[in-house]
């Protein structure tokens, strides 16, 4: 805090930036009497600078309607070392049907609670449960393909042919007799001649004979495997397989070496979901609910930049001005963190404590403000009394706001969905108006009272 | 020169009259618990598992639509627990059910009263319900003793005969107590008016810790800075002082929040009502608890092994 001026011009950029984050982009916009229009787009802005994410806040399903449901995968039929395995294939199975059918940013999670393995789904704008039910509900069906005879007469009704087979195997594909059931395990491995990822096959005594049977007869010939209506792999048969133990090459890396494996697994290890807990929400409810606190927010905010105003007079003003940068920044954080990894998702609950977090942003001042007046009362000048308020109250503040992230963060560690949404919301309030009340403050007052 | 606006509370000797703002604070909690021992919470299907209908009418609710809607319930033998109206909304909480039974329900109540909208159908089974319950107690705990700790580490400097960890325990006394008065005041609610106790009133309880013990810094943290500058007078008069010094501030740092959640009550929409009417309790209580509650017990904690070190002397 030794240079003011650079703190100065520091707060202003940050907030200029933010406001590039927060305006929301607009097209051909005419203010009064101007003749141009005024377009402003900040997704062009943010990809020529190569940024190619979309830049959103991220409403939660309560805000934008949709569905969220808790599935239990019931691993009774499965040994314990595969669990985790079946669990990510279960999940990647979910995850596949989900992108198909279109749904925008979906979260698709696994949880462990005690030995319960969990998946947890939230569909946004997916009211329909049955859509839903037919998305996670059914357990993956792994079928393998074998090419037909030409010009014989269709064996597989045309429906049941998985996309993108024909180009494969040509216009008359086979369905063979074996399935996910004949699979036991699936690994990833690495070529001993080559060192190359491979995917690793071991059927069972079943269907080791069934494996025989087809690479026998398709020796030089491609089949196809398919999970729920998608071929996932197409590899080449080199020569028949006896021992019921194959494996697939290719140009794999680690990473795709694992999702088809993982995806393998779906058929090999299949497991029954249950239905912990769904929640269907409409899209009007929480409109109108986001309606209503954002107008209640606006009437908080101004009636706080009154209060501030009646009680300090121009001090108050200043922090005014400081809470308007707090809310810009938040809005920010907010937003740009919809281009990482770690989008924070508003919910009707995180929306009231950044609210609630608005009263609280100008309590840090108040503290301070307070402590100038009874040091200018003890006939201090205005200029010490502005340093010796900013020091003395510092220890009530950190106090005090780590007492606030104490709870936020054991609310974060306990809760579920709006919980969390809450204690994240209020953590990043609690961090930047600590920010804005001290050092946007302070730097403007010794800015004006040099 | 600006007149203090809180001057009629100048000079006031709170620490004097402490067992008066006790007993304020009994007769305030005291009706809560019997509450809770007679009721109980009104516990929400967070916590106990079930399912909840929102159900939209464009006329309103009316006891005719409420009938039906009991009526349509009880005839597929689905248990109803509770029913609450808002504006056009209806709010069912019934045992668990699943899809198939909650679009027959939707097809026969539409038979009955024409068309309605259903915004909401939430199911929450038992085992996840019973979690919900564990992790609410434990974050509260956890909370709590986390804060203790915190306080007692902060004001370690405190000079003696003062105690680090006597701060820390009665910022945990003013904290129970703010959290007795909104779980009284729910039992309450939830008795004569169907409030209901879900995963936002934690949230709310939480925030509620969170505040109370900010507004007991702010008091602790002059009685500190005031220990060290002054060690003649009495502790009482230290602790007494410091309240006056602090009492705008404390005042107005509540306002504030008092303000927006006003805001928000008014206007916030009746999904989160009774989440703000918690939080606004808590937070006038947490105000309270902070300056007739907090220093005060530390007085009487500080006098009483002052007595017990003399008859020992």
């Amino acid at each position: 805090m030794k240079n003011p001026r650079l703190f100065f011009w520091l707060i202003i950029v940050l907030t200029l930036i933010s406001l590039f984050i927060v305006v929301p982009s607009f097209n051909n916009l005419s203010i009064g009497p101007l003749k141009t229009k005024l377009s402003f787009n900040q997704q062009d802005l943010l990809r020529k600078v190569g940024i190619r994410n979309t830049m959103d806040f991220r409403k939660g399903l309560d805000l934008q309607g949709g569905t969220s449901v808790t599935l239990m995968a019931d691993m009774k039929g499965i040994s314990v070392d595969k669990r985790d395995d079946a669990l990510n294939s279960a999940k990647m199975v979910i995850e596949k049907r989900v992108d198909l059918f279109g749904v925008t940013e979906p979260i698709v999670e696994t949880s462990k609670v005690g030995s319960e393995y969990r998946i947890i789904v939230e569909l946004p704008g997916v009211t329909n449960l049955d859509q839903v039910k037919n998305l996670i509900g059914t357990t993956a069906q792994l079928t393998f393909w074998e090419q037909g005879a030409t010009g014989s007469a269709q064996i597989a009704p045309k429906t049941n042919i998985p996309l993108g087979l024909t180009q494969i195997l040509g216009s008359n594909p086979k369905q063979t007799n074996l399935t996910g059931n004949d699979l036991q395990s699936t690994a990833v491995t690495f070529n001993q001649n080559t060192g190359k990822p491979q995917v690793q096959l071991i059927f069972t005594s079943s269907g080791s004979q069934k494996f025989a049977d087809i690479t026998k007869r398709n020796v030089g010939k491609v089949v196809a495997i398919a999970l729920d209506n998608q071929v996932i792999e197409a590899p080449r048969v080199d020569e028949p397989i006896l021992s019921g133990d194959a494996v697939i090459t290719g140009n794999f890396t680690v990473d795709t070496a694992k999702t088809l494996s993982t995806s393998l697994n779906a058929g090999a290890l299949p497991v029954p979901l249950i239905t912990l807990q769904s929640n269907v929400i409409g899209p009007t409810l929480g409109m109108s609910s986001l309606q209503k606190s954002l107008f209640a927010g606006l009437l908080g905010f101004l009636i706080i930049v009154i209060f501030m105003v009646v009680l300090y007079g121009s001090l108050g003003a200043i922090a005014s001005l400081a809470l308007i940068i707090y809310t810009l920044l938040v809005l920010a954080i907010f937003k740009a963190s919809s281009l990482s990894p770690y989008a924070i998702t508003l919910t009707l609950s995180g929306i009231a404590g950044f609210i609630l977090s608005i009263g609280m942003a100008v309590d840090a001042n108040i503290l301070i403000f307070e402590r100038m007046k009874e040091e200018m009362r003890q006939g201090k000048s205005r200029k010490s009394a502005i340093e010796v308020g900013f020091s003395r109250a510092w220890t009530s503040i950190r106090d005090s706001n780590i007492a606030t992230l104490i709870t936020s963060a054991v609310l974060y560690k306990f809760g579920t969905g709006t919980v969390q949404g809450f204690a994240l919301v209020s953590a990043i309030g609690v961090l930047v108006s600590m920010f804005s009340a001290i050092v946007v403050t302070r730097t403007f007052l010794r800015f004006i009272y040099k | 020169m600006r007149v203090d606006r809180y001057l009629l509370l100048n000079g006031m000797n709170i620490i004097g009259k402490k067992y008066w703002y006790f007993a304020i604070s009994l007769i305030i909690i005291i009706p809560g618990i019997i509450a809770l021992f007679l009721w109980g919470l009104n516990l929400s299907i967070d916590f106990t598992g079930g399912s909840r209908l929102t159900l939209s009418f464009k006329n309103g609710v009316n006891s005719k639509t409420l009938s039906a809607v009991e009526n349509t319930l009880g005839a597929e033998k689905i248990k109803v627990y509770s029913t609450q109206e808002s504006n056009n909304l209806l709010f069912v909480k019934t045992q668990v059910i699943d899809q198939n039974q909650n679009k027959k329900f939707q097809a026969d109540l539409e038979k009955k009263i024409g068309t309605f909208k259903e915004e909401e159908f939430e199911t929450i089974g038992p085992t996840i319900g019973g979690e919900t319950t564990t992790n609410a107690i434990l974050a509260v705990i956890i909370a709590s003793i986390l804060i203790v700790l915190y306080i007692s580490w902060s004001f370690r400097k405190v000079p003696k005969p003062a105690s680090s960890f006597r701060f820390g325990v009665c910022a945990i006394l003013a904290l129970i107590h703010d959290v007795l008065v909104v779980m009284g005041l729910y039992a309450i609610l939830g008795h004569f008016f169907g409030v209901e106790t879900d995963s936002l009133f934690l949230t709310a309880v939480l925030t509620i810790i969170g505040f109370s013990v900010h507004d007991t810094i702010v008091v602790f943290d002059r009685i500190r800075e005031n220990l060290k500058r002054t060690t003649n007078l009495p502790f009482a008069q230290v602790v007494n002082e410091s309240i006056l010094q602090t009492l705008d501030r404390s005042l107005n740092t509540s306002l504030t929040v008092i303000l927006v959640l006003f805001a928000l009550l008014l206007f916030g929409g009746e999904t989160i009502r009774w989440f703000v009417v918690a939080l606004l309790i808590g937070i006038i209580s947490g105000t309270y608890s902070s300056i007739f509650n907090a220093s005060p017990l530390l007085v009487v904690w500080q006098e009483w092994t002052e007595k017990r070190r003399k008859k020992n002397a």
